[in-house]
């Protein structure tokens, strides 16, 4: 089938899109987008997070055909050209990257977070990150960032 | 397989009467599991997320209808002081994006007996709307589960919503899992207070083959407390009250053994989440003050 979206900002028509497949397997397969990660592909590890019409989703439990018409946001959309999002200069300032698999991730979700309350307690950092594992298990450093990137962000 | 996108309820009903076959979609975090793994292959798709009608709740005379596509998210951050325990329980469901994506709808059209949502609904005594193109019926949620992972929706019908009173006292929901998040429940157990019936309302999941009523533990402790005086004049609740209450509740249950825990293990942990979850109710009810698990 054909599908029309807007992933970044840029609108994409693809076409032989299988009626099955997953909104995450269209970005990586189709779309040159490989950011956005496949791991466990039904929803518990987070790393295929991404903005669906501005809410997070794991992006592999989205049918493909149920984001026609909608705009998306991977990871590749945070940086502004160049210059990195602050969530993830904070990531990278605070140590918050091992392997690197798990952070596209953790950087949509800690950037839903920020935007949404700009102050978070651990407790609400915690919860808001309980659907996206790390299993270099970094998740003290993780912490580190999104405190880093909600200062950074409150002073900016 | 093929994907067809509803545009309205009406038409969704319509592609539903002409392909009883076609699986309905929503939130799809239970059915692009499936279809991922390879275990389930629909002969079709039917997008519901793009219908309106089924992404509202309204309030008319007290009973909210929910709308079948609403996402736990908005349940809790908009019905939570109307429809206290169904938001407690959908507080505990997997992440937050999933909790984006999910909707009640999906839970009752899996009709998983772990389903997070079933026992708040048992408790409340919702009532589930479904429709077709021959029209639109409501049936007791207690009667919608048949068996396991099987409801009583005809193959031409959709859940389109569910209608709960808004509550008049106190309610929980709490559920045994090995963390607090991204967890199928080991058991999980829902009560709630009814004082202007004078009713107790009671669900469990994860312990039999589905959702269901603990009814003999709601009659008690209404038969209690009515007996004793104490929905006008309320007192703390004796410790034999809620210990009988508990025992009860286990005694409803009808659990197996699986990977996520053996069935003397539910039934012991049921019994003890009755007895907590019905002693921070009537705490609430004593005070005004809520707890939560």
């Amino acid at each position: 089938m054909r599908l029309n979206l807007t992933v970044n900002g840029k609108l994409y028509e693809t076409d032989e899109v299988w009626e099955g497949e997953s909104l995450l397997h269209t970005l990586r397969e189709r779309l040159g987008l490989p950011g956005s990660k496949n791991a466990c592909e039904q929803g518990e590890c987070g790393s295929c997070t991404v903005y669906l019409d501005d809410v997070p989703v794991c992006s592999c439990m989205v049918a493909a055909g149920q984001a026609e018409g909608c705009s998306v946001r991977t990871v590749e959309g945070l940086a502004d050209g160049e210059r990195l999002d602050t969530v993830q200069q904070s990531f990278l300032d605070a140590g918050a990257v091992q392997c690197g698999f798990c952070t596209p991730g953790l950087l949509v979700q800690a950037h839903d977070l920020i935007e949404r309350n700009p102050e978070p307690t651990d407790a609400e950092i915690r919860e808001s990150l309980a659907g996206n594992l790390c299993r270099c298990t970094g998740y003290e450093k993780i912490m580190d960032a999104v405190r880093l990137a909600a200062q950074r962000k409150a002073v900016s | 397989m093929d994907f067809i996108r509803a545009a309205s309820l009406d038409d969704a009903l319509a592609i539903k009467a002409q392909r009883p076959d076609i699986t309905p979609i929503a939130g799809g975090t239970d059915l692009m599991v499936g279809i991922n793994f390879d275990h389930t292959r629909p002969s079709g798709l039917l997008d519901l997320t793009s219908v309106p009608e089924l992404a509202e709740w309204s309030e008319s005379s007290g009973v909210i209808r929910l709308g079948a596509g609403v996402p736990y998210a908005r349940i809790i951050s908009e019905l939570g002081e109307h429809l206290p325990g169904l938001a407690m329980a959908a507080r505990t469901v997997a992440s937050p994006q999933i909790r984006n994506r999910g909707t009640v709808g999906g839970n009752l059209a899996t009709a998983s007996p772990s389903g997070d949502a079933h026992p708040a609904l048992l408790a409340c005594g919702a009532e589930v709307e479904l429709a077709s193109v021959r029209g639109t019926r409501r049936m007791p949620v207690a009667e919608f589960f048949t068996s396991v992972k099987r409801n009583a929706a005809e193959p031409d019908e959709l859940v389109t919503a569910v209608h709960l009173a808004r509550a008049t006292g106190p309610q929980q929901f709490a559920k045994v899992g090995t963390r607090n998040a991204m967890v199928i429940s080991v058991c999980a157990f829902s009560v709630a207070l009814h004082p202007e019936r004078a009713e107790v309302g009671t669900g469990f999941g994860s312990a039999a083959p589905t959702p269901r009523r603990a009814a003999d533990a709601e009659e008690f402790l209404s038969g209690e407390l009515t007996s004793r005086g104490m929905w006008d004049d309320p007192r703390p609740l004796p410790d034999t009250v809620i210990t009988r209450f508990g025992e009860l509740v286990a005694a409803a249950a009808a659990p197996i053994d699986d990977v996520r825990g053996t069935a003397s293990y539910r039934r012991h942990a049921l019994g003890v989440l009755a007895r907590r979850t019905a002693g921070w109710t009537w705490d609430e009810y004593l005070t005004g003050r809520q707890t939560c698990a």
